[in-house]
């Protein structure tokens, strides 16, 4: 059906609507389409403000050093700390998008699909003492279906590689165009008898359901497409659900709690209006897509009687087993240039790496693709090798030299789920709204760590073999920077150890869901984006139906 | 799935409008006058920002990309808080100069080479990582923020700030995208 251009549906925070959906991004946006498509009312409340196409800009300085358009520290400061036993303190170390369309909207593209043996490691393995590796309640072939509705749904470029699992249907795209860094890896690689393919990305290659071709203006990673050649939330999903008539996109909504009723059901969500009004959304059922650290945040700040541990935290994993992935960079230096600054991030990779494999003695797997991942500022900060000048003729003279003539081996690592890396909330520090703020507990677990050096040392490998003139890399350490945010609400069959069913619905509250990151019971390879995508796709139909049954 | 192709189309943000867009961004609002440095301090960071980033191989540098519009600026805006460690690092700049150069005003009368010299005395300090992180974003950031001056600091690295590009991207994938 196409959308019509009819007003969007306006509610007031009084009305009875059927559901009530925090955040935007890419669970939040198709979920709000699948309910609204299937005959909803939803309201979508998003922190951030609605941007338009117009307003978006290249603005690396104010994205990266100012927090544009991104969570930020001035009024929701966050605290950190390696371990339990080490006091907080506070410091910028999860990164997500805040405006209408979320993280989704600044995504790179990449968009991966995990694999059959993705679902159920910890049976395969045998378990890993002293981590939280678990089965899905679900299994690639449940999910399949979700996965190709959300490739076609949304516009996916790539084609198959040696290694995909099975999928029902073609990509619905070509590949996008090569860029120098994709031949100069496809080179390296396929003199290592590795299998390097095209990146499959979320990124137009052609004109796709009235959204133009991809124009190749470079900015793609953590900047919003001018030309909606990104396959995102915002830019295809919303606006279905808002033509249906039945969908409010509500910016600058910022909310505080889910409310419960004295039988126990979620009744709508408390939030602040833009300006800091505290207003209440009534709803039947609520969903939760608002990432991997603010999802368990909100539950954990809406501790009831009932729930004195948080809403829907009767397993104790809310906030738990949280997960980054690794990533780690190999950068060279190549005679010609190659103009990395132009095009999509990245157009090949290899999953030769991907499964894990006993004999490395470590957990583990991921994959490598041919990226730049700078802009000027971030190259000239950091893009040069470590023993070149920092200032002077010397740093002028390899700037202009370098940053057409420079790419990076991105290397995309699992991160094991541990019960000690976690978000709680801190017990002092106070957001501007007066609520308690997230406190991030983490440390990789050694085989991280491991997997992402043996990433690093093939990429290393790759890089020669593609002839570079220098190679380098810095040293792999514990990461203190994460824009993945998974693993804090998991998926489980059995109430006493997940947070959701195999559903989406909390094991603890009928008529509340959680959709995200938060879901996810492994970490993907990296890429963790098109399974979010996915479940939600799926979560999505089964809610719709749930309420069509009244199991709501 | 068909949908969303009338309503996108109608709507569309197309490629001429970004390009307008893009052409209105270039426009920067340069100072023609400090507000938080004098003319006497902006003189010295002006000359440290060409040392940083001088012009080489007749390609432009910080001064030609106006860093120092964005570092005054911030200074009398958001980054207040580091204008006592300018001020103070200026004067130590001219005292380190004048104990160089006998009879030498400060910083700005040395040659480049005498500027250097004390430059390498100073590298270490706050002082001059936070010079020198200016001028980088000074050169770098978008011409709004109130350097990098029509896009010259771009230039500096050989990037072409466009909306739209075609493929061959570079030397590498030029066989390969001419053939396809």
């Amino acid at each position: 059906m196409a959308p019509q251009s009819r007003p969007s549906a306006r509610f007031r925070p009084n009305d009875l609507v059927d559901f009530v959906i925090v955040g935007s991004g890419a669970a939040g946006g198709i979920i709000a389409k699948e309910l609204s498509t299937a005959g909803h009312t939803v309201v979508v409340l998003e922190q951030g403000p609605r941007l338009t196409e117009r307003q978006f800009d290249h603005d690396e300085f104010g994205t990266f050093m100012r927090g544009h358009n991104i969570n930020d520290p001035a009024t929701q400061p966050h605290t950190f700390r390696p371990t339990p036993q080490q006091p907080a303190k506070q410091r910028q170390v999860l990164v997500y998008g805040r405006l209408v369309g979320g993280s989704n909207a600044h995504f790179t593209g990449n968009f991966w699909r995990m694999r059959p043996s993705d679902f159920n490691e910890a049976s395969r393995l045998g378990g890993i003492r002293g981590t939280g590796l678990a089965d899905w309640p679900v299994t690639y072939e449940e999910l399949e279906p979700y996965y190709t509705k959300a490739e076609w749904e949304l516009g996916v470029s790539g084609e198959p590689g040696p290694f995909d699992p099975p999928r029902s249907r073609p990509y619905p795209m070509p590949p996008l165009p090569v860029k120098s860094s994709g031949v100069l890896f496809e080179r390296g690689a396929r003199a290592l008898g590795l299998h390097p393919q095209p990146s499959q990305m979320a990124i137009n290659s052609r004109t796709y359901n009235g959204r133009p071709a991809c124009q190749h203006c470079g900015f793609c990673l953590i900047f919003m497409c001018e030309f909606r050649a990104k396959s995102t939330s915002m830019a295809v999903m919303l606006p279905i659900a808002e033509a249906t008539g039945r969908c409010e996109i509500r910016p600058n909504s910022y909310v505080a709690q889910v409310e419960l009723g004295s039988d126990g059901r979620a009744t709508g969500v408390t939030y602040f209006d833009a300006e800091k009004r505290m207003q209440r959304q009534r709803a039947k059922a609520v969903v939760l897509s608002a990432n991997g650290s603010e999802t368990p945040r909100l539950l954990l700040n809406s501790a009831s009687s009932r729930f004195p541990q948080g809403l829907a935290n009767s397993s104790g994993m809310v906030g738990k087993h949280l997960m980054f992935n690794t990533y780690f960079e190999v950068n060279a230096q190549f005679e010609q240039p190659l103009n990395e600054y132009k095009s999509v991030q990245n157009t090949r990779m290899v999953l030769d790496f991907y499964e894990t494999d006993p004999k490395r003695g470590f957990y583990g797997g991921g994959g490598i693709d041919a990226r730049f991942g700078r802009y000027p500022i971030t190259f000239a900060l950091e893009g040069l090798p470590r023993d070149a000048p920092t200032w002077g003729e010397g740093f002028a003279r390899e700037l202009g030299r370098q940053f057409p003539r420079t790419m990076a081996f991105g290397c995309h690592g699992t991160s094991l789920p541990l019960e000690t890396n976690s978000i709680t909330l801190d017990p002092t520090l106070k957001d501007a709204w007066g609520l308690p703020c997230i406190r991030t507990t983490y440390t990789d677990h050694p085989d991280d760590l491991k997997n992402a050096a043996f990433l690093g040392g093939h990429a290393t490998d790759i890089a020669h073999a593609a002839g570079a003139l220098k190679v380098w890399a810095a040293p792999v350490v514990a990461q203190t920077l994460a824009v993945h945010l998974l693993g804090t609400c998991r998926m489980g069959n059995e109430p006493r150890t997940s947070v959701v069913d195999r559903y989406h619905r909390t094991h603890d509250v009928r008529n509340l869901f959680i959709c995200d990151g938060s879901s996810m019971v492994t970490s993907s390879r990296g890429q963790p984006t098109e399974t979010i995508s996915a479940l939600a796709f799926r979560a999505g139909e089964h809610i719709a139906d749930f309420a069509k049954r009244g199991e709501i | 799935m068909a949908a969303g192709a009338a309503w996108a189309a109608a709507d569309l943000f197309d490629v001429e409008d970004a390009l307008a867009f893009a052409s209105q961004q270039t426009s920067a609002n340069v100072a023609t006058q400090t507000r938080a440095l004098t003319p006497a301090q902006a003189d010295v960071v002006s000359a440290l920002t060409s040392r940083i980033l001088p012009a080489v191989d007749g390609r432009p540098g910080a001064a030609q990309a106006g860093a120092l519009s964005f570092i005054d600026r911030a200074l009398a805006t958001f980054n207040a808080a580091q204008r006592p460690l300018y001020t103070d690092g200026i004067a130590d700049l001219n005292r380190r100069a004048q104990a160089k150069v006998s009879g030498a005003a400060g910083f700005t009368s040395l040659t480049s080479g005498q500027q250097d010299e004390v430059i390498r005395e100073i590298e270490a300090t706050p002082f001059f990582q936070a010079v020198r992180l200016d001028t980088i974003v000074g050169t770098f950031a978008l011409p709004s923020w109130g350097g990098n001056r029509d896009y010259t600091g771009w230039h500096l690295l050989g990037l072409e700030h466009q909306m739209t590009f075609q493929p061959p991207f570079g030397y590498y994938d030029a066989d390969v995208n001419r053939r396809n």
